[in-house]
């Protein structure tokens, strides 16, 4: 599975780290700056947790 | 005064038409607008022809026709003429001289992709009126419409040119999806660059020369000083150095490759090739084919700091990271033009350069990293002395709207 951020809705609210932080990194201006391209194995709850905090829907979990 | 030249023997674009613009039966006359191939045939022969976009992205146009061909649903074609760096003249010079051998392009892509329906898209007047002419006298029952747009430096990124096309802003979107797959109201679209399009067109016409016409490009060569500014149709792999002679360059101390896109190369730069992979190696990026030529006299700190000013300026304000990335990167860059930037400040663009690219919905950010990271690598010993005296090239105020590198079409 692979985690995609859609940057033009990112508005740096920083609550998807909060839920995986070996995922997603917060920039020094607070928007997500995603690390590994696949989700490792183990990690999917991670990321769907991070898909859902997203006020602004610009995360999404594609197989 | 931008000149024209070929240095091919048998000038393919730019041969018989410095002036005016090319009609109909003039257009006919050279062959064009030939009976249709099959659509295999022609796309075997691109793809033996290696022909690669021009538009910057530098993607096999094979494989993007095959991949609108085989989406799902009624493909359309556009052809983007909008030229969003302002040190490329070429799509324009295109459109309002030859406009029937990019439309000729359309219609051949419409048939390989089985499009029933093609816009051109473009910002120029002049572009424009010839299109149009064009199109009134146009001989074939493809539909083709135009849409003009306001000219930014992003309006020509595929995602934006469908956007536009579809009424909204000239912006572009996150992708997933790219316009093959979902495009003009939602169909599978081949957004191809009109110097691709007329390359096919030529493609078409004198395969026999597949390989040279595939191979060319047409370059804008520009630069401070003495020299003089040029559209260039070059065979592949012309040394950079040749093309600097050819408009007095030759003594330049650097050059900014791809318009604004594909970074700074000092030291070195006159064995570079016009050559999309091997540039790209040598960290930088052949882009539109746009070269900006940097003298002797010119201040690699005070160039890169106008083309950050100017790719900040002309974000499109939809993602924060590339609000808040170009203005820091232009911002820093500025302070180390006055003396104030101390050495943490060089390790941020240092970190920014390698951490910001990728991360925007288009490439804007993307140049404005590789710009710095490109800086730091070629100069670090003349970012080093602006530290310890005034340099009167990086002095006053920095214009954002990219009027050093801006050339006017000839």
């Amino acid at each position: 599975m692979k985690l995609l951020l859609d940057s033009t809705r990112c508005q740096g609210y920083g609550l998807c780290q909060e839920p995986a932080p070996e995922l997603i990194e917060l920039d020094e201006w607070g928007y997500a700056r995603l690390r590994p391209t696949d989700v490792p194995d183990g990690d999917e709850d991670a990321a769907q947790a991070a898909v859902a905090a997203c006020p602004n829907s610009a995360l999404r979990l594609v197989k | 005064m931008t000149g024209v030249h070929s240095l091919l023997h048998d000038g393919l674009l730019t041969a018989g038409a410095a002036s005016g613009t090319e009609d109909l039966s003039r257009y006919l006359a050279r062959g064009g607008y030939g009976p249709l191939p099959t659509p295999d045939r022609l796309l075997d022969l691109i793809d033996a022809a290696g022909l690669r976009g021009r538009g910057g992205a530098g993607f096999p146009a094979a494989v993007k026709l095959r991949s609108v061909r085989g989406a799902p649903g009624p493909p359309v074609v556009v052809a983007n003429g909008e030229e969003g760096e302002p040190g490329s003249v070429k799509d324009r010079w295109l459109l309002r001289h030859r406009p029937h051998v990019v439309l000729d392009g359309l219609r051949l892509a419409a048939a390989v992709t089985g499009a029933a329906r093609g816009w051109v898209y473009l910002s120029d007047g002049p572009a424009e009126q010839a299109v149009r002419q064009a199109l009134a006298e146009w001989p074939h029952d493809l539909r083709v419409d135009v849409v003009r747009t306001e000219h930014t430096y992003v309006a020509g990124e595929e995602t934006a040119v469908v956007r536009r096309i579809d009424g909204g802003p000239a912006l572009p979107t996150a992708k997933p999806p790219r316009p093959f797959e979902r495009g003009v109201g939602g169909a599978p679209t081949l957004v191809a660059n009109v110097e691709t399009l007329a390359r096919i067109a030529l493609l078409h016409t004198r395969p026999g020369a597949a390989a040279v016409v595939a191979g060319a490009r047409l370059v804008t060569l520009s630069g401070g000083a003495d020299g003089t500014a040029a559209l260039v149709e070059a065979p592949a792999g012309t040394h950079l150095k040749v093309l600097a002679d050819l408009c007095g360059h030759g003594t330049a101390a650097a050059v900014l490759l791809g318009g604004l896109f594909g970074g700074l190369y000092g030291e070195g730069w006159t064995d570079l090739p016009l050559d999309h992979d091997r540039l790209i190696a040598a960290g930088g990026a052949l882009g539109c084919g746009a070269l900006h030529f940097l003298s002797p006299r010119d201040c690699p700190v005070a160039v890169a700091t106008e083309a950050v000013a100017h790719l900040a300026a002309q974000s499109a304000r939809q993602c924060g990271v590339c609000v808040s990335g170009t203005r820091a990167l232009a911002g820093t860059l500025q302070s180390v033009g006055c003396g104030e930037a101390d050495q943490e400040a060089v390790e941020k663009l240092h970190r920014w350069s390698r951490q910001l690219p990728g991360r925007g919905a288009c490439g804007l950010l993307d140049a404005a990293a590789r710009t710095v990271g490109t800086l730091l690598t070629h100069f670090p010993d003349r970012v080093d002395a602006h530290r310890r005296t005034d340099c009167p090239d990086c002095d006053g105020d920095v214009p954002e709207d990219g009027r050093r590198f801006t050339v006017p079409v000839p």
